[in-house]
Formats: C-alpha cells, structure tokens, sequence
C-alpha cells in the first residue's frame, strides 16, 4: 500500500547509489523535496531527466550529490545556462551520458513493456551513437528493410515528483502530465510529494479517473506546500522568474552556489 | 532598444513566412522568436481565412493540445503529424550539421552547451526544420561541427525530414537538399552580402543579386505589438514585457 509519511522520511527512501529519475521543468518537479535529499546527504546518485531538466539537476550537481547524469540537456530555460552543470562537465566531476529526449521515452516505455530495448526512429548519423556504447544501429528483423536505432530498457530505481495533490488511498492526480506515469511505470520505486492530500477518492468519476496515477504506481507520498518552488506548478502557480535568475547569477561561482545551496535549505526548513 | 526590436521583428515576421502553408508547427524549449514566428502565422491565417495553423509550444499551457505527455510531440512527429519544427546550434556546418552538445574533446568540452534535445530525432522526420540561430559569426557557421548532435542528410536510410532554412541575426538562407548545402535567399538591412561572406565560416551558393530580406508591413507590425505579445507572454514573460516595454 502507498505509504503517506512526513517529507524527512520520503526523502530517506533515496539511498546513494540509486538511480533517480525527474521530470522536466514545469511538469512537477520535487524541489523541496530535493532540499530535503541534500539535507540528508544523498550521493552518488545516477540522476535520469526525462527528458531534460533545470534548476534540480544543477542544484543535485553543484552540490556534489551526482555520479553519473543521463540527459538530452541540462538549461535553465529564459535564466541561461545552467551553471554547475557546465562547470561539472569540464571538472569531470560526473559521468555523462548525452541522450536525445525521445530515446530517454524509449527507454522508459522498454521498461515499462518488460522488453530489454525499444525501436527508435531517427539518431542515425548522429555522433550521440559514437559516445553511447549501449545504443544500437541494427537491420530491421520484421517489415521493411532498413536500419533501425535500438535503445536498452530504463529502469530507474526510484522516480521523484511533485503533484497538487492525492487522495487518503495514494492515488496521484497527474492531469495531462502523462510523462508522470511514464516514469512511475518504469521505475522500481515511486515518490511523490504533493500540495494537499483530498478526502475525495480521485478515481470516484469519469472525469477525474483518466488524469489519475493509481496507487499501485505510488509507493510514498509526503505533503510539501509550495513544493516545486521556484519553478511552476501547472495551473497552481507559475515559476518565481526572479528567484531562478538569482540562482544562474549565484551559482556562476562555486562560493556563490554554496550561498543560495545554503539558503535554498534553510528555506525549506522555515516553511517546514 | 528600438533597433533590437526591430531587428526581432523582421526575424519573426521572416518566420511566419517560412512556415506558410503548413498546418501544425511545433516550437521547442527556449524559443520565443520562432513561438512569435509560429503565433504570427496563425494569427493572419485567421484573419487572411487561410486554413487554421495548429501550435503546439512545449512547456505552454494555453498554446499546446497535447494530453499524452512529454513522449506526445515525438510521436506526433513520427506518425508524419507535424509539418515544422526549429532547431538551433552552438554549431552549424555547410551540410547542415548542427551541434547542441559543445567544442573540442568530447566529453571534457572546451565550451559545453545545454545538449542536443530532441534534434537527433526530430531532424529525420520533420519535413520543414528551419534552422535558427541569431548570431551569425564564423564560431557558429563552422565548415564541420566538432560534435553532430544531428545530422542533415543521411542517404543509408529513408528518412522526410531535414533542413529547410537557416534563418540568423543577419540573413536567411535556403537549404538544398539536391546539393546538400546552404544558398543566401536574402540579406536584412543594413548588412551586405560582403558581411555574410566575412562573417560565415562554411561555403554557401551566393546568386548575383542578393534581395533584401523585407520590413513587416504595418498591419503585421501592428499584429505583433499587440495580439502576438500578450498571447507569447504565457510561456515567455521576460521576452514578451521587453518587446512590449519597447513599443
């Protein structure tokens, strides 16, 4: 059964090593969650961005909490580039694994079909096939023949993200944000942190069943208000474009990262 | 400020032009000229009664259809269901090669840049991918990219995509399939044919006359400064309030 626990022990459901999936910018992301994983002192994490991400990666990867990254992009969208990132592709401080945001999909749909890779179209002729050994140029075994680009299964230990809200049976309202599901599907284990857990059961009614994540893809779930803050939250609330240019000026430094690292925490607890 | 809002404004307005005649455009993250390019387009066809131009601008709520995820746009594109799209590049070559990944040695890049997104595969099954890049110096038109995050042309499979035009701060050029390489359609004001020779590191057809890329009209201006910004203002609200604050 989902499990419903305090923030603290959602994010002591992350051990290092794992393998951590997240979504885009602007779907759900967890950040005060993330605040409270850095808190707890996670590491070595083989962080996932379906496809993409922003400010979470870079705050994962200036604080030193990441070991490899496997991503079609790291940006801060309208504030630039995403500072530690770039910085830790240079130090070598991780391991890179450029992707291409729909073999990240594929990837994902393999695991969640039970298959060891999936078909994609595209890629060939990219140098992305050069640098990831795990990737395939094969001949198509059934229909037309032709070449055809295979991507192994991604099957991430635990997925993280942030939702407006659940109800008391663990059921996740995720809206049009299918990618959501996709990564739960995939992923051995799923948290998500919501605005508000609801007495209504959401998969009461036609109308609200079908943007519904069912508990059976939800392993924990924790309340944080305000929890994708600074970035947007659907329809809830837009993303704080003043304090996400603060960061990409901050975190141009290493000292300067340290600062709004230092400050994003003490946030969290304030609010707590 | 006024120059920069002009100079804007003959990039979307070019944009607009470019996607004439199709019915779905796609626009990607960080990308608020082709989004106005795209929302500009729609606009006349509506008021022109030409056929409606769907949008889909990735990370809007107001100006996207999509209900099946992240994973919707790409197989929308592969199902043959989107008619254009843009692509960028910290590098573009002569062959219409672009790179999102970053200079020198790959992985310890001189200079990294976000990534390649979905160009790797969206490059393939787009028909019409315009090519836009303001900067138009010899560091990003480049004879040969260090990194293709996406490659142009790629005869060993069947593929409907690929390069249509490049569209920069300084000029718009056509890409030939047939001939695998860029030609100058025209040059913006004020700059010549001789500041496109100078500032493009790859070789290019160049006809004997090079036109002029044309001034919006007022009635596209008007447009612009209005419907276009308030309705760009959803996804990109830093862009939007500098262009309105500017008219």
């Amino acid at each position: 059964m989902t499990e419903i626990v305090t923030l603290e022990s959602l994010a002591a459901r992350v051990t290092p090593g794992q393998s951590l999936a997240i979504p885009v910018d602007g779907s759900g992301v967890a950040m005060t969650a993330t605040a409270a994983l850095l808190e707890a002192g996670v590491r070595d994490l083989k962080l996932i961005c379906v496809p993409i991400s922003g400010l979470q990666a870079d705050l994962l990867i200036g604080a030193g909490a990441v070991a490899s990254l496997e991503t079609s992009a790291v940006s801060l969208g309208e504030a630039g580039a995403a500072p530690r990132f770039t910085a830790g592709i240079k130090s070598r401080a991780f391991t890179m694994r450029d992707s291409t945001c729909p073999a990240i999909y594929a990837g994902l749909l393999a695991a969640q079909k039970g298959v060891p890779f999936m078909p994609i179209a595209g890629i060939i002729g990219s140098d992305l096939l050069n640098v990831r050994s795990d990737w395939q140029v094969i001949d198509s075994p059934i229909g037309e023949a032709r070449k055809v680009v295979v991507v192994p299964a991604i099957s991430p230990d635990v997925a993280l993200f942030h939702a407006p809200e659940a109800d008391r049976d663990g059921n996740v309202r995720i809206g049009r944000h299918r990618e959501l599901a996709d990564l739960a599907y995939a992923s051995k284990r799923t948290l998500v942190t919501v605005e508000r857990i609801i007495d209504r059961n959401l998969l009461d009614g036609e109308d609200s069943a079908a943007g519904v994540l069912p508990s059976l893809y939800v392993d924990t779930i924790a309340v944080a208000e305000r929890g994708a803050w600074p970035l947007a939250l659907w329809d809830e609330y837009p993303a704080d474009e003043a304090e996400i240019a603060r960061y990409a000026a901050m975190a141009r430094s290493e000292d300067g990262f340290r600062a709004y690292l230092s400050a994003f925490l003490t946030h969290r607890r304030q609010v707590a | 400020m006024s120059a920069e809002r002009e100079r804007r404004e003959i990039l979307i307005a070019t944009i607009a032009d470019l996607l004439d005649g199709i019915r779905h455009v796609a626009v990607g993250a960080s990308s608020p000229i082709p989004a106005a390019g795209a929302m500009l387009l729609r606009a006349r066809n509506e008021l022109r009664g030409k056929p409606p131009v769907r949008i889909s601008i990735l990370g809007s709520r107001a100006h996207s259809f999509f209900t099946n995820g992240g994973i919707e746009l790409f197989d929308c594109a592969a199902q043959g269901r989107v008619d254009a799209f843009f692509l960028g590049g910290g590098q573009i070559d002569g062959e219409g090669n672009i790179n999102l990944v970053g200079t020198g040695d790959y992985p310890a890049s001189q200079v990294r840049w976000p990534g390649s997104f979905g160009s790797a595969y969206l490059y393939h099954l787009v028909p019409r991918v315009i090519l836009f890049r303001e900067e138009h110096s010899p560091r990003v038109f480049v004879p040969k990219v260090d990194f293709v995050s996406a490659r142009a042309m790629t005869p060993e499979v069947p593929r409907r995509g690929g390069p249509h035009a490049l569209l920069t701060n300084m000029a718009l050029f056509d890409f030939d399939r047939e001939a695998g390489g860029f030609a100058l359609r025209s040059v913006h004001p004020p700059f010549t044919p001789a500041d496109i020779r100078e500032n493009t590191g790859f070789a290019y057809q160049e006809p004997d006359v090079v036109r002029e890329t044309p001034r919006p009209d007022a009635a596209t201006l008007a447009l612009l400064r209005g419907r276009i910004f308030d309705e760009l203002a959803e996804t990109y609200p830093a862009f939007a309030r500098t262009m309105k604050q500017a008219a």
